[in-house]
C-alpha cells in the first residue's frame, strides 16, 4: 500500500498584490512532510518563509493570495476549502502555528490561561470552561511551566516562558502538524537552547510533524531531519539534513552554510555572499540567484532551473546540477 | 604602558528604578538596576576587545560609559592615561572625535534626510580648520575604505536608497572618517542577513589595523565574536565573570557560566553532538541580584555556602586569564 504524506505541497505560488505591483513571494514551491517528520525551512530575511507558513493555513494578510498550486493535507487540497472548513477542520486541529514575534505580541490584558482557554473554546465549542482550563494546565506542565502560573499575565513571564506558553497554546487542540516561525530568534542563547530542546522533545513525544522556520541553519541542524533552502521566493534545495550539510549541491546553499560560523569546529575563514537578495516586486529573470552566483551562465539569466531529483529525496534547482 | 588606549576602572552604573505608586508607599528605599557593577578592563591600540553576554547583562551600558554618553555612578575611565570621567563638557568635546560609536540598527542610526556624503562629512566638518575640499577628500577616501566604490555613486544617495549592509558600511565610514583612536561597535551586524555579516566584520577588522584604533565589540553572538576578537570578556548581571584571549574562552572556558553559554550555542552541523546540558532558568533581575556569586542560583557546579555568601573576585589565575568563581581560588 502506498503511504500518503501528511502534507504534500505542490507548486505553491503566492503573491502579494500591492499598489506598486505583485510581490512574488513564493514561486512554484513543492515539498512534502510525513507524520512525525521535522523539516527546517531556511533562508534569509524576505525570501518567503513566513509567506509559505501563512499560505498553508490560508491566513495571508490583505492583498496576499495563493495564485497557483496545491496544498494537500491528509488527502484534501486545502486551497479549495472555504473559511468555515478551514476553521473547523484544519487550523489548530490539523495544522497549528507559533507566529514569528508573537512572544512580544501576547495580549497584555488577558491572563495566559484565559488566552489558552479562549483558543480551545473557539475551536472545540463542546469543551466546558473547566475542562479547557484543566487542559491548559496540562499543556503548561508539558512545556515546563509550573501549572499554577496559568493565572499570570504575559508581563509576569520572562521571554523564554512566553515562548513556551505560546507553544503550549499552539498544541491546545492536538494538532498533527506544528509550524514554528522563528521560535528561537529573539531569545538569548541559553534560553534558545532550552526552547529548541523542548521542540525536539514535544515532536518525539506527540509524534508531531514539525516545520521549523528560521534564518539560522544551526537551529535547524539542532532540531530537524530535513531541510528546505529558500531564496527569493524559490525553493532551491531540499533533502535530508546530513546530506545537505555535508554535500550541498546548490551554489547558494554552499555559500550560506559556509557563512555560518561555528564555535566548536576549527576556525575557518568567514565568508559572505556578495550583493543582496533581489526585490521581489521586480525579481531578476531566470534563476533568481544569478546576480550573486559565481557560476552563473548565460542560460541562468533566461531560464528558471527546474527542481531535479538527485537521489532519494534530495532535490536541487540549478542549471549546473544534472538530475 | 602607553599603548593602552582605554581603561575602565571599577566602573558602576546603577539606574534608579522609578517606583510605582503602591511600592513607593510601602518602602522608602530607592531601588536600583545594577546595570554595570564594578567592571574593570583595558584595551590596547589595534586590539579588538569583545564584550559578550546575554540580554541585560550590561554590555551596552558599559560601552556608553566608556565614551561618556552616560555618567558612571562610580569608577573611572582613562583615555590614553588621562582620567576623563571628571572632565568638563568643553574639555570632553575635544576628546569626542577620538571616540566613536557604531550602533546596532543601520535603519535608525543614520539620519534619513541627509545624503551619504553629508552623513560621513558631518563629524569631519567639526574638526578645526578642515576646508571643504579637505572634507570632500576625507569622505571619498573613507567611502573607498568601506568599499562603497566608486564614492561618487554613493555620495548623493540617501540611506533609504541603500541596502542594510551598505547602510552599515556608511555607519562604519562615519565612525572612522575622523581617524578616531577608540571605537565602540554595539552589535553592529546583528540586524543584517547572515550572508553579509562576515564582510562587514572583516571590513572592521581591517580598518582597526589601518587606522590603528582600539575597538570594543559588543555582541551576544559568541560564534562570530570568536572570529572578530583578540580578547573576550563574558558578562553576567553587570559583572565580568571571565576574561581572556578569545581562543582560551572558547576552547578552555573555566567559569561555569561561560561553559554553559558556549555549550548552548547551536552548531551548524547536524552530526555534531546535540545540546544536552542546558542550564535551567533565566537571568534573575538586576534590581536585586543574588547575593554572593550572582550565578549561584543557576550554577551546575555550585560548591556550597561560600557561593551564596561571598562574592568571588575577578582574579588573574595565570597568563592573563581572569575568572570570578570560587572554584578557582589561588591568585597567581
Ligand atoms: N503583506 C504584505 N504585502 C506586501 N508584501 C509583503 C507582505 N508580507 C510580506 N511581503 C513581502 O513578501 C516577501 C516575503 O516575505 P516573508 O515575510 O514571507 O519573508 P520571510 O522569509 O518570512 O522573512 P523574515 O526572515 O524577515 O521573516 C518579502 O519581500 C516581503 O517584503
Ligand atoms: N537608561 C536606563 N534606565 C534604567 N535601566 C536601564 C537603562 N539602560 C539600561 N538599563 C538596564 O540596565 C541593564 C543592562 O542593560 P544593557 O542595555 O546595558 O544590557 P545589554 O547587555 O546591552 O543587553 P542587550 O543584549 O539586550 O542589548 C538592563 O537591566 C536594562 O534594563
Ligand atoms: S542556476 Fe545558474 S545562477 Fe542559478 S545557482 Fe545554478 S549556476 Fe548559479
Ligand atoms: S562561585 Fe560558586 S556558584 Fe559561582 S560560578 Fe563558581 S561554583 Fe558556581
Ligand atoms: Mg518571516
Ligand atoms: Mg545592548
Amino acid at each position: 500500500m502506498m503511504t500518503m504524506p501528511l502534507l504534500d505541497v505542490q507548486n505553491l505560488t503566492t503573491y502579494y498584490f500591492t499598489r506598486r505591483g505583485a510581490v512574488k513571494a513564493a514561486e512554484g514551491v513543492s515539498f512534502g512532510l510525513e507524520k512525525g517528520e521535522s523539516l527546517g525551512l531556511a533562508g534569509e530575511s524576505g525570501c518567503g518563509k513566513t509567506t509559505i507558513a501563512l499560505s498553508l493555513l490560508k491566513i495571508l494578510p490583505q492583498g496576499g493570495r495563493i495564485v497557483n498550486g496545491k496544498v494537500i493535507f491528509k488527502g484534501v487540497n486545502i486551497v479549495d476549502l472555504d473559511e468555515t472548513e478551514m476553521r473547523e477542520k484544519i487550523r489548530w486541529k490539523g495544522i497549528s502555528i507559533v507566529f514569528q514575534g508573537a512572544m512580544n505580541a501576547l495580549n497584555p490584558v488577558f491572563k495566559i490561561g484565559d488566552q489558552i482557554v479562549e483558543a480551545i473554546k473557539i475551536h472545540e465549542p463542546k469543551v466546558t470552561k473547566r475542562e479547557a482550563k484543566e487542559r491548559g494546565k496540562k499543556l503548561m506542565e508539558m512545556v515546563g511551566i509550573e501549572p499554577s502560573r496559568i493565572d499570570n499575565y504575559p508581563h509576569e513571564f520572562s521571554g523564554g516562558m512566553r515562548q513556551r506558553a505560546l507553544i503550549a497554546m499552539s498544541l491546545a487542540c492536538n494538532p498533527e502538524m506544528l509550524i514554528a516561525d522563528e521560535p528561537g530568534t529573539a531569545l538569548d542563547v541559553i534560553v534558545q537552547a532550552q526552547v529548541l530542546r523542548l521542540m525536539r522533545e514535544l515532536k518525539d513525544r506527540l509524534n508531531l510533524s514539525l516545520i521549523m522556520i528560521t534564518h539560522d541553519l544551526s537551529m535547524i541542524a539542532e532540531v530537524c531531519k530535513k531541510i528546505a533552502i529558500m531564496y527569493a521566493g524559490y525553493l532551491l534545495e531540499y533533502g535530508d539534513i546530513v546530506t545537505i550539510f555535508k554535500k550541498p549541491l546548490h551554489p547558494y546553499t554552499q555559500d550560506l552554510i559556509q557563512s555560518f560560523p561555528s564555535i566548536k569546529a576549527a576556525k575557518q575563514e568567514m565568508i559572505s555572499i556578495p550583493g543582496t537578495p533581489p526585490d521581489l516586486l521586480n525579481p531578476p529573470p531566470g534563476c533568481r540567484f544569478h546576480p550573486r552566483c559565481k557560476y552563473a551562465m548565460n542560460i541562468c539569466k533566461k531560464k528558471v532551473p527546474e527542481m531535479k531529483k538527485i537521489a532519494g529525496d534530495h532535490f536541487v534547482a540549478c542549471h549546473l546540477v544534472k538530475g | 604602558m602607553e599603548d593602552i588606549v582605554i581603561k575602565a576602572e571599577n566602573l558602576k552604573k546603577w539606574f534608579p528604578v522609578k517606583a510605582g505608586f503602591l511600592s513607593s508607599l510601602l518602602s522608602k528605599r530607592q531601588l536600583f538596576v545594577r546595570a554595570v557593577d564594578d567592571v574593570s578592563f583595558q584595551i590596547k591600540k589595534k586590539e579588538i576587545f569583545g564584550l559578550a553576554g546575554e540580554s541585560g547583562s550590561g554590555k551596552t551600558t558599559t560601552g556608553r560609559l566608556l565614551v561618556r554618553l552616560i555618567e558612571p555612578t562610580s569608577g573611572k575611565v582613562y583615555f590614553k592615561g588621562k582620567e576623563i570621567t571628571s572632565l568638563k563638557e568643553d574639555e570632553m568635546k575635544l576628546l569626542r572625535r577620538h571616540m566613536q560609536i557604531i550602533f546596532q540598527d543601520p535603519y535608525e542610526s543614520l539620519n534619513p534626510r541627509i545624503t551619504v556624503g553629508d552623513i560621513v562629512a558631518e563629524p569631519v566638518r567639526l574638526l578645526k580648520g578642515a576646508t571643504p575640499a579637505e572634507v570632500n577628500e576625507v569622505v571619498r577616501q573613507t567611502l573607498e575604505d568601506v568599499e562603497l566604490t566608486p564614492p561618487e555613486e554613493f555620495i548623493l544617495r540617501y540611506p533609504h536608497e541603500l541596502s542594510g549592509g551598505q547602510r552599515q558600511r556608511v555607519a562604519v565610514a562615519r565612525a572612522f572618517a575622523v581617524n578616531p583612536e577608540f571605537i565602540v561597535a554595539d552589535e553592529p551586524v546583528s540586524m543584517l542577513d547572515v550572508s553579509i555579516r562576515a564582510e562587514i566584520l572583516k571590513l572592521m577588522i581591517s580598518l582597526v589595523q589601518k587606522y590603528e584604533a582600539s575597538f570594543l565589540y559588543i555582541t551576544h553572538d559568541l560564534a562570530l565574536s570568536r572570529h572578530m576578537c583578540d580578547r573576550l570578556a563574558i558578562m553576567y548581571l553587570g559583572k565580568i565573570v571571565e576574561m581572556s584571549d578569545t581562543e582560551k574562552i572558547v576552547y578552555e572556558p573555566l567559569h561555569p557560566y561561560t561553559k554553559a553559554l558556549i555549550e548552548a550555542v547551536p552548531e551548524p552541523d547536524p552530526t555534531a553532538k546535540r545540546i544536552e546540558t542546558v542550564i535551567k532558568g533565566e537571568i534573575p533581575s538586576p534590581i536585586n541580584p543574588p547575593p554572593g556569586c550572582r550565578f549561584h542560583t543557576r550554577c551546575p557546579a555550585y560548591i556550597g555556602d561560600i557561593c551564596r555568601k561571598k562574592e568571588p573576585p575577578l582574579m588573574n589565575i595565570g597568563k592573563n586569564h581572569y575568572v570570578a568563581c570560587h572554584l578557582y581560588g589561588k591568585e597567581k
